[in-house]
């Protein structure tokens, strides 16, 4: 009973350390909330502006929908795969005990 | 921590795979021995690897004002040893180099090393650590997690000023800048992603148990 509130109030920490920056930092669209990867990209070319990447991906998602719908993949195969493993688990926990409780009877 | 395909000189794509090679073939057949070994844990290695595919496709808002990546290593390194992880966060990178354009083949070496490598290593590291000092389970695994994840992205940093040392503050400089946007960015969610990795713990230890004790993440069992 602990854990479950103690899992509780992770999920809610989790949610906060995203939500507060969202709500409390503002700025121009497109200069704000950018990803660290691209920022990281565009610093080499701040310190090496004759820089010319030598090789480009052979596929780039031809759009930000194609893009997104793609990380959507991702995250929804990874947690579908998590999901299934607990669901597993949590039912052969629970027939478990029962057939401890039936076997006690 | 996604070096983006050709950012890196040659040479330098060249030492990072060499470097990141070994621990990938030595991986791959630790996989191979575990699967022979602890054929029951095979559904736990695959949400382990899931994990890191779904933290790692999540880029969420940072106090910077950026947004990152978690790496979600730390938790199947902590369960079956950095060697597995290496291998398992090596199969996200090609996913996501080949498909999202995100990271890329030159760099794969590169982010390998940092996040398959140096993630998964320092996890383990930190989780042994902790329980020498009897750390409680949760917190060693929270230290674990959180330093794997901030560790990758101080990497990336490392191996950015390595290859574009700045023309007048030369290495020190350019690690400055890149540990600003990769490092500092990544404090929060680092917490989060210690967080997150507890709650899977707790879960596991509350419907996993056998498994934690066949991979002796739990001590056997005394039965009473």
């Amino acid at each position: 009973m602990k854990k479950k509130w103690a899992n509780i109030l992770i999920l809610v920490a989790v949610v906060l350390i995203s939500a507060v920056p969202l709500l409390l930092i503002h700025g121009k669209e497109g200069e704000i909330f950018q990803g660290s990867d691209d920022q990281g990209t565009d610093m080499i070319t701040k310190i090496r502006p004759d820089y010319k990447p030598w090789f480009h991906s052979l596929w780039t998602p031809p759009s930000d929908e194609v893009e997104s719908l793609l990380f959507s993949l991702q995250a929804g195969l990874g947690a579908g795969v998590i999901g299934y493993y607990f669901g597993l688990r949590r039912g052969q926990a629970r027939k478990g005990t029962q057939a401890a409780s039936h076997a006690s009877d | 921590m996604h070096i983006m395909e050709g950012y890196l000189p040659v040479a330098h794509c060249i030492a990072w795979g060499a470097a990141s090679a070994p621990f990938v073939a030595l991986g791959i057949r630790r996989v191979q021995r575990t699967m022979k070994s602890h054929p029951q844990t095979k559904l736990l290695l695959g949400a382990a690897g899931a994990y890191a595919f779904v933290l790692s496709a999540l880029k969420m808002p940072s106090v910077t004002g950026s947004c990152s990546h978690p790496t979600g290593i730390g938790l199947g390194a902590v369960l079956f040893g950095p060697l597995t992880m290496t291998v398992l966060g090596t199969i996200v990178l090609i996913f996501q180099a080949i498909l999202l354009a995100h990271g890329g083949l030159t760099t794969l070496g590169a982010n390998v090393f940092s996040m398959a490598i140096v993630g998964s290593f320092v996890a383990y590291g930190i989780y042994k650590l902790g329980r020498r000092l009897n750390m409680p389970l949760w917190l060693s695994v929270f230290l674990a997690a959180s330093i794997s994840d901030l560790a990758t992205y101080a990497t990336t940093a490392v191996q950015l000023a390595w290859a574009f040392p700045d023309p007048t503050s030369g290495f020190l400089g350019a690690a400055t800048k890149f540990m600003v946007i990769y490092a500092v960015t990544q404090v929060p969610l680092a917490i989060s992603e210690g967080l997150l990795t507890v709650l899977v713990m707790n879960m596991l230890t509350s419907y996993s148990r056998s498994e934690l004790v066949e991979l002796t993440v739990l001590p056997q069992e005394v039965k009473s």
